[in-house]
């Protein structure tokens, strides 16, 4: 029994960093704009995509990764510039819908250009599982959990360290106040959607090689990493990793304890008592407006 | 691309020189009226479909036609929406007033237009998979693709034959895997096989070691996963990751190269039911299906790119309701049925048919190959 048990929780443990990751970027465009971006999960899919056609046309495979997440990078910054900027003073709401619209729009795009089949990368360091104890992982999971530590490392320290993070930080409370600071609101928005982007494509080219990748991958990761970034608290990067993580971990406890037909509804049930006891999520800032 | 395109046309333009010169128009046409999925979600497998019947209807003409009349088919494309199915079956019947009809590519469009065709009185030949339509027998309704149930039995006679008992069920929650779920389940007792485990997983999910590691604590002998997609190439990968050393069974939803290609190495030894067309080319001479397989793959290639299983099931419903015309003598819906219930030792792609009054479909268990994945290729087992 607690041989299994040790299997679940690293099963948990390297699924949830996934969703950590995916979730970092919703708290990135949240803090910069407090938007919900839901176009995030479809840079995770466009990571992944690139990734496969340049390794394709045959460019070696660390220049294909970094090509892809540079291509990524670029489609998020353009979709500031060419969608969310030209609707500047929208409110907050109609911003979202325009994201979830940014979205579908992606992944139609991504099904003329790669079609419907499904793709894989190659691991980045073999396919030789790694034991613990009875349990065991792959190489990759260790990529996918080493990289996740370190983004969120970086992440941390750039809002809470640079000028220019605190500065992404202002124009999300007040932007007419940032603007009369000197700060370039515009530019601070582009440069977080391209941030959000890169991190999303980090994640797309991290699990391709475990878990493949098709034009509609998106979805799934992108709600899974939403509802991290909300049981972790919205716009708290810390938050949003421990948020993907425990979602990982309850979700392989739920289906391995209880009932595999109930995996995500256990997961979401847990996520739905958190959210009514702690409405900010479990480690948010609580919201409150000045009078 | 361009060369293909340069074949069809060339193709296209035979066909239309030999029927300038040909006297089929004298006779009134024999028409074939046909409503697939050609778009939307299910349009691999009506644009597979579609091609076929087109082809071979130009083909057949360019033979001369059936009882020396034109055959005509007249397509509507229902983009798998039983609603649409049910308004076009109507205006086929009603309006095209076709002789028979050979269509529907999802098993939801095909149940949604069964009334329809059952009041008119008009021989209906279904190319979707669900058991539903031929169980229980409905008079004018047949089919020609196998169904979930035989491919579960297909493998139960594998895993018999190896001496396998114990069974570890394992399945996606898309509709594919809860019905494939379901035979199975159904299945076993009569194969003498107990199921000790019963996992699910979501189709999206990317990560099944905690399904799998469940599995390893039962005393189960053979895996048996019931999926389409990503699914099953994820759990293969993760039951060699796990160290999981037993027998891993596959179903006919990932009878293609892809699978091979996404689980890479983990495939070798997996087996799988699948339809014969995808390994022609390795058959024994011996076997009766070996010539029509052939002959269908080449056809096709030859304009269209690669063959698909569906595309089969097409051309299997075009000839039996051709043949069934053919030996009526004429289009009399009622004779034209009789001769289709009639069908017996028609070769086709899926198999050989042998229908009857209380078999719609025809097919024995014989319309699967059990292959094994040995190398990045399929290999036939026995």
């Amino acid at each position: 029994m607690f041989d299994q048990i040790l299997q679940f929780l690293i099963t948990g443990v390297t699924v949830g960093s996934t969703y950590a990751l995916v979730g970092l970027g919703f708290a990135i465009i949240y803090n910069a704009s407090g938007v919900v971006n839901f176009a995030q999960g479809e840079f995770v899919m466009i990571g992944a995509m690139s990734a496969v056609s340049l390794l394709a046309v045959g460019m070696p495979y660390p220049v294909a990764l970094f090509g892809a997440v540079m291509i990524t990078t670029g489609i998020g910054m353009a979709l500031q510039k060419f969608a969310i900027e030209p609707a500047r003073g929208a409110t907050v709401i109609s911003t979202i819908i325009i994201t979830i619209g940014a979205a579908i729009f992606l992944r139609g795009a991504a099904l003329l250009i790669w079609g419907k089949d499904i793709h894989a990368l190659p691991s980045f360091s073999g396919e030789e599982p790694i034991s613990i104890g009875s349990a065991t992982m792959l190489p990759q999971n260790l990529w996918v959990m080493g990289i996740t530590a370190l983004m969120v490392l970086v992440v941390r320290f750039f809002f809470d360290r640079t000028l220019m993070g605190k500065a992404i930080l202002a124009c999300a409370s007040n932007v007419t106040a940032a603007q009369l600071m000197g700060i370039n609101v515009r530019m601070m928005l582009l440069f977080s959607y391209g941030l959000a982007a890169f991190l999303g494509a980090v994640a797309g080219v991290l699990l391709a090689p475990i878990a493949f990748t098709s034009y509609d991958a998106g979805i799934m990761v992108g709600l899974k990493g939403f509802s991290a970034a909300i049981l972790g608290g919205m716009g708290n990067p810390m938050g949003a990793v421990a948020g993907g993580l425990l979602l990982g971990v309850l979700e392989s406890l739920g289906a391995g304890l209880i009932s595999s037909g109930y995996k995500n509804a256990i997961a979401f049930t847990i996520i739905l008592l958190v959210l009514i006891f702690r409405p900010s999520g479990l480690f948010g800032r609580k919201a409150s407006d000045r009078v | 691309m361009v060369k293909q395109r340069l074949v069809s046309a060339l193709a296209t333009g035979l066909v239309a020189m030999v029927l300038a010169v040909s006297p089929l128009q004298a006779a009134e046409p024999i028409k074939i009226g046909t409503f697939l999925a050609v778009t939307g979600p299910a349009s691999f497998l009506g644009d597979p479909e579609l091609k076929t019947l087109q082809m071979y209807v130009d083909i057949v003409n360019a033979d001369g036609g059936v009882l020396g009349r034109e055959v005509e088919l007249v397509h509507y494309d229902s983009g798998a929406n039983p609603q649409k199915a049910v308004d076009f079956a109507k205006r086929l019947i009603q309006r095209d007033r076709v002789d028979v009809i050979v269509g529907g590519s999802a098993s939801g469009e095909t149940l949604a237009v069964i009334p329809e065709v059952e009041k008119a009185g008009i021989p209906f030949i279904s190319l979707a998979g669900s058991i539903k339509i031929v169980e229980p027998v409905k008079k004018w309704v047949f089919k020609t693709p196998h169904t979930d149930r035989m491919a579960a039995a297909k493998i139960y006679e594998d895993m018999k034959a190896r001496g396998i008992s114990k069974v570890a069920l394992i399945s996606g929650d898309g509709g594919f895997d809860k019905s494939g779920r379901q035979q199975s389940l159904e299945l076993a007792p009569e194969y003498g096989i107990s199921i000790v485990a019963d996992e699910t997983y979501g189709n999206k999910d990317t990560d099944m070691t905690t399904q799998l590691t469940k599995i390893r604590a039962t005393d189960a002998e053979a895996i048996l996963n019931f999926g389409f997609g990503t699914g099953p190439a994820i759990v293969t990968k993760n039951v060699r990751q796990l160290g999981i050393d037993l027998p891993v069974y596959q179903s006919h939803g990932v009878a293609s190269k892809k699978f091979i290609e996404l689980a890479g190495d983990a495939a070798n030894g997996v087996r799988l039911p699948a339809a014969a067309l995808l390994v022609a080319d390795k058959l024994p001479d011996s076997d009766p299906q070996k010539d029509v397989l052939l002959a269908y793959k080449n056809t096709y290639e030859a304009v269209h790119g690669p063959v698909s299983t569906f595309g089969g099931h097409a051309y299997d419903g075009l000839f039996i309701a051709i043949e069934a015309i053919a030996r009526a003598g004429g289009t009399d819906k009622a004779k034209v049925r009789t001769e289709i219930e009639n069908t017996s030792g028609f070769i086709g792609t899926g198999g050989v048919f042998n229908m009857g009054p209380d078999d719609h479909l025809g097919l024995d268990l014989d319309a699967f190959k059990m292959l094994e994945i040995q190398n990045g290729d399929w290999t036939l087992v026995n």
